[in-house]
Order: structure tokens, then C-alpha cells, then sequence
């Protein structure tokens, strides 16, 4: 019973003694004395447990109530010391029934009760941090299935976000200061995009309970809450996979791997039903294809989650692209090795390209070895699709005739070729010849096998991949041309309203000067 | 390395101010008000042109003789403005306009917070700051007062 005190007072204040003997009064002006939170708020939870410990305290925050459910809860009560109406009055309303199980770090007999309570609600699993005792940040088992039904029931696909608004109504219930949470926002939303994924979710929410469970915020996210670890940690629940395979738009959260072998699957489908396109591409189809898969693709990479979450530091904004990128490079990466990447401009906070991107596209330039040249999403312009055809065919030549060269050699051409858009044609026929010369000479390398895209082997395949990569290319630029539109039309409504503004401000002008002779004297 | 660091919202008031403790702080409060002006011209100078066409980064805004006023203004018409000491030469554009970008960057990202309400000032009151890391960042870009 001690012990169980003992973890509510560590649970307070880690410095504070075990043992004691006074422990009603020392647990009450204890939590009483921890003036972090907001006090009114506290004092308002503190009146009311006091009166129903059985039941669920009715400031908490709602989803806290299901506690009153528990009533393995009273199961507890009775075998909990009747000290527990004390520390009820804490800061600490979630403790309270825990009594037992709260997460008093370290104390073996709180594990068993702790397993007791598991075993009757989930809402206790909140307060169970003694699974590690030393680990405060460290989210068990049963936590993580608590905040991942919160997660469903704020956004029932597992694999998209939850938007700022809605987040930001549901963590206000847990009754924190604006300043906390958002601080915990901060250290939660690792990419800063404004929503939480579900690893994110379930760091700030771990951190929201440590923090009502009395634990000072850190400085920097822990390593234990980090979203990678917490994508590792936890693998995706029975729940997800079901979902997870019917969604083909939506972002991945968790699992890059599984998101890969669903891409590739999609992707071979798309390959394999795309016609081949009626466009103005030759034997370069494979390499235009790539090319414009990769366009497309790096259009598609929006916030991926699971890309972002494995770079902590990145900020990727774009949201308007799917994943199917990562299934396509990762396929095409298998048997290249990745030559050095062409340097991308740094885009920094656009949403057309972010550092997801360039990481994305380390891997994909492999592919563009063999003769593509994947240009970042954002550039270069490409102001109308027959030109980029063109562009893309320019790029793709010298791409092909170094393709036997190293690697090395490669990523200059790469680099050369933003650089050559403008003499695209005349690049086209000179290099035209040396194709033709380099195809006798080159080697069948395993990095240059599909390079020789003047082989008529990999045409096959490669028209079959070009067409579905012109057909993402083409739904791509569909979207985009409906954005446009969109964003024309707004563009000419407000063009109206300021038309009337001006006119407005004429008349008013008019006014003025009407009036002005009257006032000079 | 900049001496003084302001957000200033569409409103023309401050939401975020920061100087290097020297005694004069208010002297660049008195500064940046002044830019105010200046950065209102750059603005309007474009007339009925669309406000894409304009840059956000205006450059040096004006210049007196110990420090030297540059400015940022962005598409939502928030505005940065940075004072920089005229002694520091080796200060070239380039780095002020990186300088801008990554208080872009770090305003966005405070912006992304839910909890933050646009036009709020950005705060960093006691233990727990509304925005440490733009803070941080703020810090990494002032001089360092030995």
C-alpha cells in the first residue's frame, strides 16, 4: 500500500521520499503544492473526485469519463487503501483510481496492480507508466492501443492525419494551459506541417498524460517518442492492414516497407493496363517515361508521412502528391547503384519541393542513370507538357550516351542537361549519332542494361512503363490544370473586387476634392 | 549577425521584437516603426501589379549611419524587419535574404501550431514558450553580446 503512495508521491515529485508513513496528508499537500498547471481548472477536478471516487472525475476531459465504466474499478477501490480518496484531490484526476496503478514508476507491486486495472478499462492504461520505471516517456502496450482508438475516433483512417483544428479541440479537453500545449504541439508535430500522423498523435498525447501526471515537459522530444521509434516500436495493429490496402490515396503513416510492397503492387497493375501512349515518343520512351513517372511522382510525394517521420528534421509541405513514388524508385533502385544526385535548388518551404523530395530522389536517380533524368517537382518550369516531352527526350540523349560511363560521368551530364533545355533539338540530333556509336561499344552492364535503351529489349517493358508513367504524368497535369482553374477563377473575382475598390476609392477621391474648396479659404 | 529582430503583423503591430541588450533598446523599437513606412512605400510602389510579382524580399529598407534597416515582407503581409550594424561589412545580400528565409521558415512553422492564434504575439513567457524554436532561431541570428 505504501508502495503505491510512494509511486503517487515519485509520480509528483521524483525527489520525494518513499515510505513514510505520513502519506495522506503528505500526497495532498504534495499535489496541492504543484502549481504547474492551471489552478482553477485543478481546483475544480480536485472538488470533485473528492466526492464520487468511484466515479469518473466529470471535469476531466470526456474521453477520460469512459472511466466511470470501469467497474473492475471498484474492484480496485475495494482492494485500494482508502487512502485513495486523498490523493484524489490532485492535480492529478487520472491518478486517482490508479491509486494503484498510477503510474508510480518503479515499484513492483504497482506493476501488479497495474496489470490488474489493465485488465478492466483501457482508460487506465493512461496512468501505466510503471511498465518502465525509469522511462517515463516510454509508451506501453496498452497506452498505445488507448491513443490509437483516440486516434480512430478523431479520424477513422489510420494512415492520414488529424488536422490541427480538430487535434487542438481534443487535446484542449485534457485541460492544459494553451502555453503547454502548445509547446507540446511543438515537440509532438515533428515535421511542422500542422497535423498529426498517428505516431505523432501518440507522442503528444503520452506527453499531454505525462504532464497531467505531474512530469515537467522535456526540451527536446525523447527518443522513445520520436515518430520513427514509434513507427518501429509498434507495429501497425490487424486494424490497420485492412484499411491500409484499400486506401491508395492517402498517405502511409506507418510502415514504409508495407506502403512499398502496396505500391509496387499498384504500380505493376498501372504498368501492365496502360496502353502505350499515342505521344511524341520514340525509342526514349523508357527514359521519358521514367522521367515522367518520376515528374509525376515527385508531384505526387506529398508530406509522406513515413518519408518525413524517417527524416525528423525535414519539413515537407506538399500534400498534394501521393506515395506511389517511393514503390517505383525503390523498384528501380534495386539494381543500380545510386550514382551521386545532380544538386537540386533548395526550395525551402515551398510545397513543391521539399528535402523529402531530394531524399526521395537520391534513389530514384539510379533509374535516371540508366538514361532519365527525374526533374525536381518544382523544376525545371515547364510551361506546357509538349515541351517538357521535349526537354525530357534532350535529357534522356545524353543521358544515353553516358549511360556506360560511370556513374560519376553521369550525374555532370545530369547536370548538364537542366542547362541544355533550350538547345534541346539540336542536342537531340548530335547525339543522336553518338547513341548509335556508343550502342556498338557498350557494354551490358547490369547498371547500364536498361541505360542501353537503344537495345530493343527493355522497349517493351519500357513502353509499358512509360505509358503508365505518361499516364500519371497526364492525371498529374490534369489536376494541376484544374488548380489552375481554380485558382484563376479566384484570381479573377478578386481582380473584380478591387476593380471596385479602386472605383470606390475615386469616387471618394471626387468627394474630396469637391468638398476641398469649400474648407480653403 | 543581426541586431535587432522584428515580426511585425498585417496590422502594422509587433508580434514578435527581440534586440541585443544594449542600452539604447528602445532606440530600435523606434527603428523598426520608422521602417514601417519605408516598407509600406516598397509595397505600394507596385501599384495594381499582383502581388506575385512583388518579391518578399525588399532589401535594405534604409540606411543611418551605425546600422542599416533591411526588410521581408510576406504574401499574407506580415512583415520582417532586421537591423544590422553598418560596421559589419562582411554581412553581404545574400545572407540577409537566407536570413529572411529561415525566419520565414520558423514563422511558418508557428504559424502550423493549432494553438497559436494568428496575430497572437509570439511569446516566450517563462518556462514553457509559445515558440521556443523560433526563439532559437531568433537567437542563432543575433550577435552575440559578450
Amino acid at each position: 500500500m505504501m508502495s503505491k503512495n510512494d509511486g503517487e508521491i515519485r509520480f509528483g515529485n521524483p525527489t520525494e521520499l518513499h515510505g513514510t508513513k505520513v502519506q495522506i496528508p503528505y500526497l495532498t499537500t504534495e499535489k496541492n503544492s504543484f502549481k504547474r498547471m492551471d489552478d482553477e481548472d485543478k481546483q475544480q477536478e480536485t472538488q470533485s473526485p473528492t466526492m464520487s471516487p468511484l466515479a469518473s472525475p466529470p471535469s476531466s476531459p470526456p474521453h477520460y469519463q469512459r472511466v466511470s465504466l470501469s467497474h473492475g474499478y471498484s474492484k480496485l477501490r475495494s482492494s485500494a487503501e482508502q487512502m485513495h480518496p486523498a490523493p484524489y484531490e490532485a492535480r492529478q484526476p487520472l491518478v486517482q483510481p490508479e491509486g494503484s496503478s498510477s503510474g508510480g514508476p518503479g515499484t513492483k507491486p504497482l506493476r501488479h496492480q497495474a496489470s490488474l486495472i489493465r485488465s478492466f478499462s483501457v482508460e487506465r492504461e493512461l496512468q501505466d507508466n510503471s511498465s518502465y520505471p525509469d522511462e517515463p516517456w516510454r509508451i506501453t502496450e496498452e497506452q498505445r492501443e488507448y491513443y490509437v482508438n483516440q486516434f480512430r475516433s478523431l479520424q477513422p483512417d489510420p494512415s492520414s492525419f488529424i488536422s490541427g483544428s480538430v487535434a487542438k479541440n481534443f487535446f484542449t479537453k485534457s485541460k492544459l494551459s494553451i502555453p503547454e500545449l502548445s509547446y507540446i504541439w511543438e515537440l509532438s508535430d515533428a515535421d511542422c506541417d500542422g497535423a498529426l500522423t498517428l505516431p505523432e498523435f501518440c507522442a503528444a498525447f503520452h506527453l499531454i498524460v505525462a504532464r497531467k501526471n505531474g512530469y515537467p515537459l522535456p526540451e527536446g522530444l525523447p527518443p522513445t517518442l520520436q515518430p520513427e521509434y514509434l513507427q518501429a516500436a509498434f507495429p501497425k495493429p490487424k486494424w490497420d492492414c485492412q484499411l491500409f490496402d484499400s486506401y491508395s490515396e492517402s498517405l502511409p503513416a506507418n510502415q514504409q516497407p508495407r506502403d512499398l510492397n502496396r505500391m509496387e503492387k499498384t504500380s505493376v497493375k498501372d504498368m501492365a493496363d496502360l496502353p502505350v501512349p499515342t505521344q511524341d515518343v520514340t525509342s526514349d520512351d523508357k527514359q521519358a517515361l521514367k522521367s515522367t513517372i518520376n515528374e509525376a511522382l515527385s508531384k505526387d510525394v506529398s508530406e509522406d508521412p513515413a518519408t518525413s517521420k524517417d527524416s525528423n528534421s525535414l519539413k515537407a509541405r506538399p500534400r498534394s502528391r501521393s506515395y506511389s513514388s517511393t514503390s517505383i524508385e525503390e523498384a528501380m533502385k534495386r539494381g543500380e547503384d545510386p550514382p551521386t544526385p545532380p544538386p537540386r535548388p533548395q526550395k525551402t518551404h515551398s510545397r513543391a519541393s521539399s528535402l523529402d523530395l531530394n531524399k526521395v530522389f537520391q534513389p530514384s536517380v539510379p533509374a535516371t542513370k540508366s538514361g532519365l533524368l527525374p526533374p525536381p517537382p518544382a523544376l525545371p518550369p515547364r510551361p506546357c507538357p509538349s515541351q517538357s516531352e521535349q526537354v525530357s527526350e534532350a535529357e534522356l540523349l545524353p543521358q544515353l550516351s553516358r549511360a556506360p560511363s560511370q556513374a560519376a560521368e553521369s550525374s555532370p551530364a545530369k547536370k548538364d542537361v537542366p542547362y541544355s533545355q533550350p538547345p534541346s533539338k539540336p542536342i537531340r540530333r548530335k547525339f543522336r549519332p553518338e547513341n548509335q556509336a556508343t550502342e556498338n561499344q557498350e557494354p551490358s552492364t547490369a547498371a547500364s542494361g536498361p541505360a542501353s535503351a537503344a537495345t530493343m529489349k527493355p522497349h517493351p517493358t519500357v513502353q509499358k512503363q512509360s505509358s503508365k508513367q505518361k499516364k500519371a504524368i497526364q492525371t498529374a497535369i490534369r489536376k494541376n490544370k484544374e488548380a489552375n482553374a481554380v485558382l484563376a477563377r479566384l484570381n479573377s473575382e478578386l481582380q473584380q473586387q478591387l476593380k471596385e475598390v479602386h472605383q470606390e476609392r475615386i469616387a471618394l477621391e471626387n468627394q474630396l476634392e469637391q468638398l476641398r474648396p469649400v474648407t480653403v479659404l | 549577425m543581426a541586431v535587432c529582430i522584428a515580426v511585425i503583423a498585417k496590422e502594422n503591430y509587433p508580434l514578435y521584437i527581440r534586440s541585443t541588450p544594449t542600452e539604447n533598446e528602445l532606440r530600435f523599437h523606434y527603428m523598426v516603426h520608422t521602417s514601417l513606412d519605408v516598407v509600406d512605400e516598397k509595397i505600394s510602389a507596385m501599384g495594381k501589379a499582383l502581388v506575385d510579382q512583388r518579391e518578399l524580399y525588399l532589401g535594405l529598407l534604409y540606411p543611418t549611419e551605425d546600422y542599416k534597416v533591411y526588410g521581408y515582407v510576406t504574401n499574407s503581409k506580415v512583415k520582417f524587419v532586421m537591423v544590422v550594424d553598418s560596421s559589419n561589412t562582411a554581412l553581404r545580400d545574400n545572407e540577409i535574404r537566407s536570413m529572411f528565409r529561415k525566419l520565414h521558415n520558423s514563422y511558418t512553422d508557428v504559424m502550423c501550431n493549432p494553438f497559436y492564434n494568428p496575430g497572437d504575439r509570439i511569446q516566450s513567457s517563462g518556462s514553457v514558450s509559445l515558440s521556443r524554436a523560433f526563439d532559437n532561431m531568433v537567437t542563432s541570428m543575433m550577435i552575440q553580446v559578450c
